[in-house]
């Protein structure tokens, strides 16, 4: 006797924060209760991708999906569509449907997405290889290892025109075979999956949803190139994915998917975890494998690339997770059919974290090729409260700062970096007209320069230099020689730094500086931020015949700079005002005035 | 569970996608709906649908959607059972007892026969899609 429901509860980590974990127990308690063990089977699966409204519930085979639901809604989601069978209206995405098979078709977040790499993921308990196996897991290994040489996999790869999705964009199938050609012997194969951009976890959920996925690329990548031996490089501050994962490769092994003599093939591969301490820098390939050597996380000159001298001087291939993800589809669709998919130089799909001042931050899949517009509009909604759209940030602290003109444009690699911005790992942060651009600026100079290993100077002193001037600006005590000064340092160091991260790290400068040069004129000239974010510039006064006198700004201000008798107008000092803001937030007669 | 072989891994593999297809809602272009209000139940409903379910697995059926649902206002013939095939009238049956629930998959999902005896009514225009 089968089970007749099933409820999918999204253990993603932003779901699980949210209570996620206390559901999915609510809701396993209430089965029980009612006697329904075996007939409702509740399943905890990986991120859904709409993480704006979790913690999701998805009920099957209805289809029917319910948004930020709490433990305590556990009881009534059980008696009500489980047992009486009628919808829970008030915990659906779209409150005025009645009917029980209201699934995400009905959802404009889900009806411009394509999902190769998420396929998986808010579908299959994460802890059950079975579940993986029932989808098509592991049949791209088995393609590999019966029924193509190494040569095959390595052309299958190359036809597909996939490339790395770590952010650099390395045709994938190039890469396996500079390390296939390298004289037989040891050889590693390693995950990146050192995810470190600010608003970015697209490999984190995929680690957390599908780790079998990059379990068997991985295995499938050793076969292509003759390694034995495989490194998941993870930071360790992502708990919940090494769990996952840990987990999945002891079933992988307990099912002789791992180890010797896989399926009888006589092909050996055994895959281990290296944790990282959550160094930005680790991401780069050669810190990284200098780091699973157990030395400092630096990186290296290239060349050598990693494919001919890589690990303990061995031949290495990286590749993020995300590219990884990809190659099981690669194998068993063809690489025709996935070269079908995207644009004419970057195909397939990508991963973006949507995040920022938008409605439907959330993991999404798009085909390469969608607009800026669509991602941004269309799934995630638009931008929140009705503001307007100022930037949209791709590639993290590696990228730029995309203006709206550029809304149409088709994201591809190569389109990303003609507007001055990278593909990156996807992180996508949106931006209204409430961000400050050179403060923005500034915060991803303060990420790169804490997060700069130091060994060169075109990183180590540019981006503090950089940053100095970014702060001078805000403070309002800017001039035009130092953007003149912040243009020069910015070329010098995308020429000269050793690694990507000093290269790209003047992105957000450049960028914003040949996109939004009127924000850092008004800074320097007029002495203003029109976002009202950076505070020196600030100056908070009271419209004396709006004030009431109510007191609210007086008892709220931390510093009492603001006098006035009950029911006279008040007065703010201001010698004494910290220029917080919350006498402007608390004030319900908008009698505080910002300039 | 010892190491896999090749055959083994298949075998496992239809295995499981067998009930996997069960919970995919996008494959399902049938269905079955069950009134199961209190008059339904009482007259046996959860029998009917347990027999339903049953059979549908015997007989390796992935594509229907069994669901319950509220009483369909015909409780002088519960249980009563809805069956939507494509192609087919939309028929709700009357007096669904455990072995007519079987017979609906056999005759009127597999075969693609409407049942005489028991046909009931057919749906009010308003809720048929």
């Amino acid at each position: 006797m089968g089970y007749k429901q099933y409820i999918l509860v999204c253990g993603g980590t932003a779901c699980e924060s949210n209570q996620g974990i206390a559901l999915f127990s609510a809701l396993k308690k209430a089965v029980e209760e009612h006697g329904l063990v075996n007939d409702v089977q509740v399943v905890r699966t990986g991120c859904l991708g709409f993480c704006e409204k979790g913690p999701i519930v998805k009920v099957l085979p209805q289809d029917t999906f319910y948004v930020e639901v709490k433990p305590e809604d556990a009881e009534v989601l059980i008696k009500e569509h489980i047992i009486k069978g009628r919808v829970v209206s008030r915990l659906l995405y779209d409150k005025n449907q009645s009917k029980l098979n209201v699934g995400i078709e009905g959802i404009d977040f889900y009806q411009k997405q394509f999902r190769i790499v998420l396929r998986n993921c808010g579908v299959i308990d994460p802890d059950k290889i079975d579940e993986y196996i029932a989808r098509d897991g592991y049949k791209a290994l088995e393609k590999a290892l019966f029924e193509m040489k190494p040569q095959d996999v390595i052309d299958e790869v190359s036809k597909s025109g996939l490339r790395g999705r770590g952010g650099a964009g390395f045709p994938t199938g190039k890469k396996w075979s500079f390390a296939a050609v390298q004289p037989a012997g040891q050889k590693y194969m390693v995950c990146n999956a050192d995810e470190g951009d600010p608003g970015a976890y697209m490999d984190r959920s995929t680690l957390e949803g599908d780790p079998h996925s990059v379990l068997e690329a991985m295995i499938i990548a050793g076969y292509a190139i003759g390694a034995d031996k495989g490194y998941v490089y993870i930071r360790a501050e992502y708990p919940l994915a090494i769990q996952r994962l840990e987990t999945a490769i002891a079933q992988a092994t307990e099912y002789g998917l791992l180890g010797e003599d896989i399926l009888g093939s006589g092909f050996s591969f055994t895959i281990e975890i290296r944790l990282g301490a959550g160094a930005f820098v680790c991401g780069e390939e050669t810190a990284l494998l200098a780091s699973i050597e157990g030395k400092r996380g630096m990186p290296t000159p290239r060349p050598p690339f990693p494919a001919v001298k890589g690990l303990w001087g061995r031949p290495t291939v990286i590749n993020n997770v995300e590219t990884l993800a990809n190659i099981p589809v690669v194998l068993l669709k063809g690489g025709a059919w996935f070269s079908k998919i995207g644009t004419a130089t970057s195909k397939g799909t990508k991963v973006f974290a949507l995040t920022g001042k938008i409605n439907n931050s959330g993991l999404i899949e798009v085909p390469m090729g969608t607009t800026l517009r669509e991602i941004i509009f269309d799934i995630g909604g638009g931008i929140r409260g009705g503001k307007a759209f100022k930037a949209a940030q791709t590639g993290g602290p590696s990228g730029g700062m995309i203006p709206p003109q550029f809304l149409d444009t088709p994201i591809d690699y190569e389109n990303l970096s003609k507007i001055g911005s990278i593909m990156g790992s996807g992180g996508l942060i949106v931006m209204d007209e409430d961000d400050c651009i050179p403060d923005i600026a500034k915060f991803y100079l303060d990420f790169t320069v804490d997060e700069s290993c130091g060994k060169c100077a075109p990183c180590r002193i540019g981006g503090r230099k950089l940053l100095n001037y970014l702060i001078k600006i805000c403070n309002g005590e800017g001039s035009y020689e130092d953007i003149d000064n912040m243009k020069e340092i910015s070329e010098a160091m995308a020429r000269a730094s050793l690694c990507g991260l000093g290269q790209t790290a003047s992105n957000p400068v450049q960028s914003s500086l040949r996109y939004f040069m009127d924000e850092y004129k008004e800074h320097i000239d007029a002495k203003k931020c029109r976002a009202g974010k950076c505070k020196n510039l600030l100056c908070y006064s009271i419209i004396t015949p709006k004030c009431v006198g109510c007191t609210a700004c007086a008892r709220v201000c931390p510093v009492n700079a603001i006098a006035g008798e009950r029911k006279q107008p008040h007065v703010i000092d201001a010698a004494k005002c910290i220029k917080c803001g919350q006498c402007f937030e608390v004030c319900k007669f908008h009698a505080v005035a910002r300039s | 569970m010892a190491k896999l072989t090749l055959s083994d891994l298949r075998k496992l593999r239809d295995e499981k996608q067998k009930a996997m297809e069960k919970r995919d809602p996008s494959n399902k272009d049938a269905q079955i709906i069950v009134g199961m209000g209190t008059c339904g139940i009482a007259a046996g409903a959860k029998e009917t649908f347990n027999a339903i379910i049953e059979e549908l697995d015997a007989k390796g059926i992935t594509h229907v959607l069994v669901r319950q649902t509220g009483c369909m206002g015909l409780c002088h013939s519960e249980p009563t059972v809805e069956v939507v095939v494509p192609n087919m009238p939309v028929v709700i049956y009357g007096n669904v007892d455990a072995a007519t629930g079987k017979k609906i998959v056999n005759d009127h999902i597999v075969n693609k026969k409407l049942i005489d005896k028991h046909i009931c009514d057919k749906p009010a225009m308003d809720i048929v899609r």
